[in-house]
């Protein structure tokens, strides 16, 4: 079912070769679903999201110029399909927007200083914690929570994270490293909690 | 200044640099300095820790999550009139 994302042809994409547009939606539906259920949080949106970043990529690849690579082209359009979408439900989010970001700065020092990193290795992927990390990720505000998918979950790099998103690299920095912060005082007090449990155990 | 007072401020400067200093591209120096600082204070120590763990738990997830469900890739094939390629 996987397919290698280095051998698709871009040519044979524009001249309208199906089979290697099917390549394309093997190689990369993956990734793209994965992000696109992380910033909507359920499986039909995300599905509608998935669907029509495919429909839009087919539509528009004579606008890929091969400035950025294939993949960083997708996750744009993917984003963006998705943002639309939660923007139907909240039509204030503004992903571009620093000024909202910054009004609402909530303070991102540590407040959590629990050791948790000396847990057993199977509490930390149960299927409660899993449930936690999934639960942190869903509570981040969205400028944060796709800043986040984008760079730790899908492991671009930073400037391509900035082009997928439009924003500077200094941006990304900055919501990244909020974003780490808060998931990690809410997996202190998770795994914290599961620390107190066990030494009484 | 007091102590106390000179130990927090240290701690919330250094805090802008974890994520490079994390994702190794923070430049030796400051490598360094966080390094001694880390050492001597307990909280800053703890919050590097965890905060490394929590990146990795979220790599490890990400790694066993690549895969599109095959109802969902069926769905999609469909909707994009690619079904004479769904068994490839």
């Amino acid at each position: 079912m996987s397919e290698s994302k280095s051998d698709i042809s871009i040519e044979a994409l524009r001249l309208g070769d199906r089979g290697e547009f099917a390549r394309l939606v093997d190689a990369y539906s993956g990734p793209l679903y994965r992000l696109a259920l992380k910033l909507l949080g359920n499986a039909p949106d995300a599905e509608d999201a998935l669907q029509n970043t495919f429909i839009k990529a087919f539509q528009h690849l004579d606008t890929f110029e091969g400035r950025s690579s294939l993949s960083t082209w997708l996750y744009r359009i993917a984003s963006n399909e998705a943002l639309m979408l939660l923007r139907k439900r909240r039509p204030e989010i503004n992903i571009a927007d620093t000024t909202a970001e910054e009004e609402d700065e909530r303070n991102n020092d540590p407040v959590q200083f629990i050791d948790w990193c000396c847990l057993p290795e199977e509490e930390y992927l149960s299927a409660e914690g899993r449930k936690a990390l999934e639960g942190a990720v869903e509570n981040l505000p969205e400028t944060l929570r796709i800043v986040f998918v984008l760079r730790d979950i899908e492991d671009l790099s930073i400037q391509e994270t900035s082009q997928v998103l439009g924003l500077s690299e200094t941006a990304v920095k900055t919501r990244l490293l909020r974003a780490r912060l808060r998931l990690r005082e809410e997996l202190s007090s998770y795994y914290g909690d599961r620390l107190n449990k066990r030494s009484k155990e | 200044m007091s102590a106390k007072e000179q130990s927090l401020t240290q701690c919330q400067s250094l805090l802008v640099f974890l994520s490079d200093y994390i994702d190794g591209t923070l430049s030796d120096e400051l490598c360094q300095e966080i390094n001694s600082h880390a050492a001597e204070c307990e909280h800053c120590r703890i919050v590097v820790d965890t905060l490394r763990k929590t990146i990795s738990l979220y790599h490890e997830c990400a790694d066993e999550q690549g895969e599109i469900p095959g109802e969902v890739r069926s769905k999609l094939f469909k909707s994009l009139n690619l079904q004479d390629y769904l068994e490839q």
